[in-house]
């Protein structure tokens, strides 16, 4: 089996494990939804007694059991998913002989296995268990799509492409991606508990429920705020990086190529975000669409600028 | 008075108000683009407006596509060229939203930077009379109130660095009234940075703004294309095209010479290129000539700005003989590539005949060309079976109009294709080292060489080192501003001697998920310290 059939069955692997495991997160979501419902409907006979002044707002209710059994379902099928789709990337890398994100499969590939990443990254300092679908999902759609559309076969780089800033402008461009992509699921579960939230009485439902299992609206926020802080200071970067490449190749550190254009824009629409946070009457809901909208630029810049546009960047296209 | 208008509160009020002079609008207006609304629905505006420059052909960017656009829409294409879509990025309205934006974050930093000064000298403020709304909080029992606040202090206040100061906590002690009689309150409050890391982005984006403002002025650019083995001397009339500033001086141009010596490709069998190495002579004044070479990723630095290689392609050299067989022409001519298989086009202009019309010749040079269905085509770059394929032209080439013409171009206004028998225009094959007779006994055509060109670009911007530098600034200051924490502590105990409890809280942001962990280890450091 060379490095080319070995990256491909790696990734088909990794895209049917977090295919399960998107599944798994979604019926531990839903289970963990009838079971609060439960613990409502339980709380609403306890309901009268006295509570401690005390308490205050630190949530101490009792912990209601967890799903457990599809929680570990889904957090071992999205572990080894993620080994898998390390070994198919890495084995891309040994087959193309450079790094593997020069090419729109390559990107994509890498890109979602970074999201995967800091889903488990952060993961591992908190509970966002209530993002795996999402992320999940979002994982396996986007490597199935590299895989049955994107496909191209290894051709070596073009000799605009040999050079170290490969590496860092493009890496640093995907991370920021990836960490966008999951501050995106977390920004669509605010909005969720948002709407929960802000209807009085709180509707009921299996939906309702499922929102209700979610954590504070204000919390996601909270969340996707420093995800997609992070993610702009390191698009930031890439923009940064991609200028002084520029300068370098093409003899101008900016020229408004349509990948640039797009670039900016995103960059804009970021700052507009975060600049929305601190606005009187911006927040929340309104600078949580912002967000949204600046991630589906992102996409495009990914994606119709690739297809559609004439630029310099098109050896990354299809 | 009359400096007082009435209007109208509600509908049953009306209100006298001071009437707006030229300087209350001003103000007004300056309030107005300050505000943070203002500045967010700008940048909403300058995302929406760059749009179109990516949609829509630029004429910066691709001047033929965009005349072609033109043509194309004759509606659309000419409204859009006035209301500046078809360069967006030079048009009065994309201008006036970013320095309208621009003097929307001045506006805001500066009265910014002086509140955060006085905010930086100011005492920190006293812990709240009560902890109880705050969410962090935990109590420690202590033997002594006084050890603990000061253990609490020590470990908090900043180290004795210069950065100490803006980085560290700000901490404070009270002996004060509270609610059960005397009490010690500790606070800690930290957050500087942040607004410093701020205040650096925006300023920094103001550089970068002013770096480039002074770049566009003082750059200056130049296109050549050379064949190999000639020389290229660097001076504004040497460029096939030549742009710069208001302020740059032709005058400042160092008189370098360039020779190109060859030029090494390598493609894979597909026809994808691998690399391009331009082999140069370089002669700077009062220096010895050396070797040297551009590539792609790796301009050539010379004195006053960097060497590009932009482009190559082949310039075969012919020797045209005119019907009396007098040499009419002899020399390369580039020839630009058409497609990724180097299917080049170019023209060979020829007045200087002996006698009769002036002659032109439109050729395409197939550098490995083979015969299928489809006729003759390229398919691999390098040159393994060379053919031209060529039609000539005769009547006025229009050289002598005074009208600066396209090398690459044949103007056809006053040409006339030569015919073969069949009535069709009359296309000649040529092979490298042949020689040909022109149809219609015009002369005959020798191929004599396949020699290549490269397009070298010259740049140079003086403000490029500003550019990074404040690039790196603003970057640096985003970091901080993002990253850097916002917290306040507190420990307030009361003030007996003996046994007592100390409460602290802390207070942060949302998304600080450590903050929890902070008070714990202030507590924690207190409890150690008490037991030492």
């Amino acid at each position: 089996m060379n490095a080319q059939t070995l990256s491909v069955m790696a990734l088909w692997a990794a895209t049917t494990l977090y295919s399960i495991a998107m599944l798994a997160y979604a019926v531990r979501f839903s289970r963990m939804a009838e079971v609060q419902g439960a613990t409502k409907r339980q709380s609403l006979v306890t309901a009268g007694a006295p509570t401690s002044p005390e308490s205050g707002t630190v949530a101490s209710q009792p912990q209601p059991p967890a799903p457990d059994r599809a929680l570990g379902i889904a957090r071992a099928t999205m572990l080894v998913g993620a080994l898998f789709h390390m070994l198919g990337v890495g084995a891309r890398a040994v087959e193309a002989g450079h790094v593997p994100w020069s090419t729109m499969y390559e990107y994509t590939i890498t890109g979602s296995l970074v999201t995967v990443l800091v889903f488990l990254g952060v993961q591992a300092r908190r509970d966002i268990a209530y993002l795996g679908a999402g992320v999940s999902g979002l994982a396996a759609v986007s490597l199935g799509l590299a895989l049955s559309v994107l496909y191209a076969a290894s051709t070596g780089l073009p000799p605009a492409l040999q050079s170290f800033w490969l590496i860092i402008h493009v890496s640093i461009a995907i991370i920021a991606t990836g960490v966008f992509a999951v501050a995106f699921i977390a920004t669509i579960a605010q909005l969720i508990r948002d709407r929960y939230e802000s209807v009085s009485p709180r509707p009921e439902g299996r939906l309702a429920r499922g929102a209700h299992s979610l954590p504070p609206a204000a919390a996601l926020e909270a969340l996707a705020f420093r995800l997609n802080a992070v993610g702009f200071v390191l698009w930031t970067f890439t923009v940064m990086a991609g200028a002084v490449w520029a300068e370098h190749v093409w003899g101008r550190y900016w020229g408004w190529d349509p990948k640039e254009v797009w670039s900016f824009v995103i960059w804009v629409i970021f700052a507009a975000y975060l600049h929305a946070r601190t606005t009187q009457g911006w927040g929340g809901r309104r600078s949580a669409y912002l967000a949204l909208v600046g991630f589906v630029a992102l996409i495009m810049n990914f994606t119709v600028v690739n297809y559609v546009f004439q630029g310099l960047h098109t050896y990354a296209g299809p | 008075m009359a400096r007082e208008k009435r209007i109208s509160v509600d509908n049953y009020a009306v209100a006298a108000v001071p009437r707006l002079g030229w300087s209350g609008w001003a103000r007004w207006f300056w309030r107005q683009v300050t505000s943070m609304r203002v500045a967010l629905i700008l940048l909403l505006m300058l995302a929406l407006a760059a749009i179109p420059g990516s949609v829509l052909p630029q004429w910066p960017q691709d001047a033929a596509a965009t005349r072609a656009f033109i043509e194309g829409n004759e509606f659309w294409g000419p409204v859009l060229d006035v209301s500046g879509f078809l360069d967006v990025f030079g048009s009065p309205w994309f201008t006036a939203i970013y320095l309208l934006l621009f003097a929307s974050l001045i506006g805001c930093i500066i009265p910014r930077t002086g509140a955060h000064y006085r905010a930086l000298r100011a005492p920190v403020s006293p812990a709240p009379r009560s902890l109880a709304r705050y969410a962090e909080r935990r109590t420690l029992s202590v033997p002594d109130a006084q050890a603990a606040m000061d253990a609490a202090a020590a470990m908090l206040r900043p180290e004795p660095r210069w950065w100490g100061a803006v980085t560290g906590y700000r901490v404070r002690v009270d002996h004060r009234q509270g609610g059960d009689g005397p009490e010690l309150a500790l606070t800690a409050d930290k957050g500087h940075v942040r607004e410093i890391g701020n205040l650096l982005f925006h300023v920094s984006l103001v550089g970068i703004l002013m770096a480039v403002a002074m770049g566009s002025v003082l750059m200056h650019r130049g296109q050549a294309i050379i064949v190999e083995g000639r020389s290229f001397t660097n001076a504004v009339v040497a460029y096939d095209s030549f742009e710069a500033g208001a302020l740059f001086d032709p005058a400042s141009l160092s008189p370098f010479t360039l020779t190109f010596d060859s030029l090494d490709s390598r493609f894979d069998t597909d026809g994808r290129p691998r690399s391009f190495q331009a082999n140069v002579t370089l002669t700077e004044p009062g220096l010895a000539p050396w070797s040297t070479d551009i590539q792609v990723n790796r301009p050539l630095q010379v004195d006053g700005g960097k060497i590009y290689l932009q482009g190559n392609g082949y310039a075969p050299d012919f020797t045209v003989r005119d019907s009396d067989g007098n040499i009419a022409f002899a020399g390369p001519v580039p020839f630009l590539p058409q497609d990724s298989f180097y299917t080049s086009d170019g023209v060979v202009k020829i007045p200087d005949v002996t006698s009769g019309p002036q002659l032109g010749i439109k050729a395409t040079l197939l550098p490995t060309a083979i015969m299928d269905i489809d006729g003759p085509r390229s398919v691999h770059p390098d040159p393994a079976n060379p053919v031209i394929f060529f039609s000539v032209y005769t009547g006025d080439l229009g050289l002598d109009r005074g009208i600066p013409q396209n090398v690459y171009i044949l103007d056809e206004s006053e040409m006339n294709p030569v015919h073969d028998a069949a009535g069709d225009v009359a296309i000649v094959a040529i092979a490298l080292g042949d020689t040909v007779d022109l149809p219609d006994g015009l002369g005959t055509v020798t191929w004599e060489t396949l020699p290549r060109f490269v397009a070298l670009d010259l740049r140079a911007d003086p403000s490029l080192p500003w550019l990074l530098v404040f690039s790196i600034l603003s970057l640096l200051g985003l970091g901080l501003s993002l990253f850097g924490s916002r917290r306040r502590l507190w420990l307030v105990a009361p003030a007996a001697s003996g046994t007592t409890v100390v409460t602290g809280a802390a207070y942060a942001p949302l998304y600080d998920e450590t903050l929890g962990t902070r008070l714990h280890q202030v507590l924690d450091a207190v409890a150690t310290k008490e037991q030492a």
